[in-house]
This record gives C-alpha cells, structure tokens and sequence, in this order.
C-alpha cells in the first residue's frame, strides 16, 4: 500500500487538529440509509404487484438467447428495396413532423415568453397547452391523428409535429426569455421601432440557439419515428413489428441494423451542422 | 421618443449603409443557399411521405370534432356535467396507472444500477484499457439507440405479455440513455483529486468512491429523474404492443372510439405525469443547488 518513502502518518494528532474532516455525519447517514432502504422496499413491493411469472424467467431468458443467435447473420431476406423505401419514409416524417412542430411553436413560443407578450393572461394558456401536449406521448397522438386522417405516415408526421409543438414550444420560450435585453434597448436607443427591435435586438440572438436545438430534435424524432409504425403510422416500424409477430429475426436483425446505421449517420451530420452553429452562438441554452 | 435620435448627414450614413451592405451580402447568400436546400429536402420527404394537403384540409374538422367527441359522454351530454358517468372505470384506471408509474420505477432504477456500474468503464480516465472503454461505449449506444417499444416487443415474445417485459425494456433503454450522460460527466470531472487518491496508493475502488464520486453523484441522481419522468410518459403506451400498464386500456378504448373513455384515461395520464414532473423538478433544483451528495 503506502510506499517506503512516505512519511509516518500521525493520524491520532491529525484528528485533533481538523476534527471536522473525521467527524461522522450521523443524520446524513441515516437519512441516505432511509431513503435507499424505502427505495428498495419499494422496488421489491413493486415486483409483488406486477406478479412476475417467475417460472417464465429463465425459460425468457433461454429464448432470448436463441433469438439473438437467430439474428446472425442479418439479411433482408429479398425486401432490401422495399426497406430502404420505409426507412426514406421514417426519416422524412421525423424531417417535416419536426419543421412542422417548430413552425407552430416559434410563434407561439414568443407568445409564452414574458419579454415578448408581457400579458400574463396570454402566456399562461399557452403554457397549459405546451404541458398537455408535452404530456401526451407520441405514440397516443399517432392513434389520435390516425382516426383523423387514417393509416400511413402522414397520422405519424403529425403525431411528431403535435408532441414536438409542446416540447419545443416551451423550449423556444425558455431561449427567448434567456436573451440579453441590451441589444433591444440598442435598437430602440436609435430609433427603431418594435419590429426592428425583435428583427435586429432579438431575433440574431435566438435564432441560432433555436436552430440547433431543432436539428436536435430531428435528430432525437428520427428515434422516435421508427417506432411510430408499429401503431401503422408509416415508416420503418410497421415492418419490425411485423418480422418480430413472425420470428423472422434475420430479418429484424436487419431491420434493427438498418435503424443504428441511419441514427448514427444523422447523430454525425447534425452535430457537425450544431458545432458550426454553436460558434456563432450568443445564448446559452 | 425617435425624435430625440440626431440622424447623421446623408453623405456619410450612404457609406455606413454601403458597408451594411457589403457585410450582409455574404450571408445573405449563405442563407439563400441553406434554404434550397432544405427546401429540396422538404419536397422530397413530402413525396416519401406522401403528404397530402387536400386530405389534410379536407379532414382537419375531424380532428377539432374528435375533441368535441372526447367532451361528449354516449348519451351526448358533456363529460363535466356527469363525472361519475364520465370515470366510470376510475379504480381500474388509477390501479393500471400506478401499474404504469412502478414500471417506470423498476425500470428506471435498474437501469441506473447498471449505468452506474458500466460509466466508470466507459470513462478513459478511470480506466486504462482502450478495449474495455470502447466495447462499454459500444454497448451503452447499442442500448440508447433501439427505441424501447422495440425492446418491448421482443420481450414480449419471450417473456409473455405483462409488465415484466416493459420493466426489463425500459430498463435496457435507460441503462444506455444515462449511462452515456453518465461517462460524459465522469469523464469531465477534476483530476486532481483522483491523482491524490493514487498518489496515496488507493485502491481502484477507493478511488472511484472518494474522489469520483463526490463529484459526480449530484448529476447522476438528477439526470435519473429526469430519465424517470421521461420513462413514464414512454411507459404509456408500452401497452399497445402488450408491456403492461395503461397503454393496453387506453389503445382499445382509442381504436373502438369509446371517446369519454379515452379522455378520462389522457386527464388522468396528464394529471399524474404532471405531478411527477413538478416532484422531480423540486427535486433536481434542490439537487443542484446543493451541488454534492456523497
């Protein structure tokens, strides 16, 4: 442990002189040790409740295996074209549901922001319905929009535009709050007027916060949108669900593969595209 | 206001505008360019995904009277006016929710232990060996990228439908989606107490627990409940592919139109998301601005 050189270590004489750094910190002991033990208890409570087939795990587990040696190798099994196709429709409805989304939510977002509506009774609504929105996952709103406009991926480009209009909105209303109101008292210390303020003092400040966090968001939507299928809302997941209904794994395995390499190929597009925005930043997200 | 403004002389405002002008061009051209080509790329996934705005228009009045519908109990009177009639089914779905939340909780937990235990290995600080760095990256991405009804649906052909397969695919997603939030903070941290704990001859263990630790323990915690408010609101509609909880309930009610059914299921999904949302918040503030735990 301690090597030859060190010198001794006094530790009775190091204790006297910084009692604090030995001291024991008994209510911090024991509130961490209630709360990990309720947190716990609550866990084992939790698997009572969901009366877990224990008989089904190993066996679960045994398939599981199976079914990843299945997978190798992946093929599509002859459908290379007609997946690629699906794929195309994935990332286009993760494209325009979120320019969609954004679309609706920049104004409404200036709307929610209190430097830019300086009604309270404006903002508050529109908060209220960024939460409902936000609050309802997409796959719901895939259903809903379903019954509207029926099957296929323009219900799944609308579900991403109705959930993304709620997160983002309350997004762009953050930013737009966090901007520096100097450069508004700037414009109208010349002479502008109210919308040259918001076009010169505001809007070269947010905007490039704003587009980054949009490229994000296609980025995180291209996820979400090959699952939005498995509810037969376009794209991708249609055929996953089906080839996982069929146990044709080589297939889902291929499908599966498809899905990383295109998210790993728009992870690295838009984040080289968020680096060169980020060096004309100005706001902090 | 403007009139107190002293504007300069013409001559020289013509220079100061010209430079403007110049300034602007280059921009404004880039911005040009920028906007064809997302415009391109909007036509093309208009056609791939085949947009159509007669349907749109033609149908938009559907979606403003779906909500109307979702107001209207079966005999057509609004759902407010009778809310014995409208939550009829309100211990089933409170019981389905709580269901729904302690998946969440399961999940979240568990995959916060293994993100935890993977972290330090995928952080080339603690770490020495490049193989195990990248294959613990390599596995945490794998994890964070599949979405979790994907995982949910494989389970379910191996587990049998119920909450153990949501459980076990939220736990998957999570593990990846912290743990890489997990490596980028631990990899960021101040090395100077880890050196000193070496310096003394700790054990690796001993310096993961004394000068990692205090560091990164805050973050942690909160990043996991923001991960658990997000694995609620997934764990709603775990159901519709036969994961457990209130995903199930509220997919038939949607699919037969039993309308006050499935406004009765969103309220109460919204109140309790809400809820958890403002819990975690406090939560995570505190957190934060107590800045260490350990």
């Amino acid at each position: 442990m301690s090597a030859p050189s060190a010198p001794p270590l006094d530790v009775a004489a190091l204790k006297v002189r910084h009692p604090a750094a030995f001291a024991v910190d008994w209510r911090g002991r024991v509130t961490a040790g209630a709360v990990l033990l309720l947190m716990a208890a609550v866990y084992v409570a939790a698997f009572v409740w969901f009366d877990v087939p224990w008989g089904r795990i190993v066996p679960g587990f045994r398939q599981l295996g199976w079914f990843v040696l299945e997978m190798i190798p992946p093929d599509p099994g002859g459908r290379f074209w007609l997946y690629l196709d699906s794929l195309g429709e994935t990332l286009a409805i993760a494209l325009l549901g979120t320019l969609l989304g954004a679309a609706f939510a920049l104004p409404l977002g200036m709307l929610a922001a209190r430097n830019a509506m300086p009604l309270a009774i404006v903002r508050a609504p529109i908060r209220r319905v960024f939460e409902v929105l936000r609050g309802i996952d997409t796959l719901i709103w895939a259903l809903i929009w379903i019954n509207v406009v029926g099957l296929g991926p323009f219900a799944g480009l609308l579900a991403i535009a109705t959930s993304d209009l709620g997160a983002l909105g309350k997004l762009f209303a953050e930013i737009i709050e966090s901007a520096d109101p100097k450069e508004q008292e700037g414009v109208r210390a010349v002479g502008g007027g109210r919308i040259e303020e918001v076009r010169f003092g505001l809007l070269p400040q947010v905007l490039p916060v704003i587009a980054g966090q949009i490229l994000y968001f296609i980025e995180s939507n291209t996820r979400s949108a090959t699952i939005i299928g498995v509810v037969g809302a376009g794209g991708i997941g249609l055929h996953l669900s089906e080839q996982i209904r069929v146990l044709e794994w080589k297939q889902v395995s291929f499908l599966i593969l498809l899905i990383l390499v295109s998210v790993a190929a728009i992870d690295y597009v838009s984040g080289k595209l968020r680096a060169a925005m980020a060096g004309r930043r100005t706001v902090a997200a | 206001m403007s009139k107190a403004v002293v504007q300069l002389p013409e001559p020289q405002l013509a220079a100061l505008k010209e430079a403007y002008r110049v300034a602007a061009r280059g921009k404004r051209l880039r911005l040009i360019a920028f906007l064809a080509v997302a415009a391109a790329l909007i036509g093309l996934s208009a056609v791939q995904a085949e947009v159509n705005l007669g349907t749109f228009f033609a149908k938009i009045g559907g979606f403003t009277s779906y909500f109307d519908r979702l107001a209207t109990l079966e005999d057509g009177r609004r759902v407010w006016t009778d809310p014995a009639e409208w939550f009829w089914s309100f211990k089933r779905i409170v019981r389905l929710i709580g269901e729904t939340v302690l998946m969440a909780y399961v999940g979240t937990l568990t995959g916060f232990v293994f993100a935890f235990a993977l972290n330090f290995l995928a952080s080339p600080n603690l770490t020495q060996s490049a193989g195990i760095v990248f294959a613990a990256r390599r596995g945490l991405e794998f994890c964070r990228t599949v979405p979790d009804v994907v995982f949910a649906l494989i389970f379910v052909v191996a587990f049998g439908l119920g909450p153990l397969p949501g459980v076990l695919a939220i736990a998957l997603h999570s593990a990846g989606s912290l743990g890489k939030q997990f490596f980028e903070t631990t990899e960021n941290i101040d090395m100077k107490p880890v050196e000193g704990l070496r310096a003394v001859g700790a054990s690796w263990v001993q310096t993961v627990r004394f000068a990692a630790l205090p560091q990164i323990l805050a973050s942690f915690v909160s990043f996991t409940l923001l991960r658990f408010e997000i694995n609620v609101r997934g764990a709603t509609v775990l159901g519709f592919v036969g994961a457990g909880g209130i995903g199930q309930d509220l997919m038939e009610a949607i699919r037969k139109f039993y309308y006050s059914d499935v406004s009765a299921i969103l309220v109460i999904v919204i109140v309790v998301i809400f809820a958890i949302d403002v819990v975690t918040q406090r939560l995570r503030r505190t957190l934060l601005s107590k800045g260490r735990l350990a």
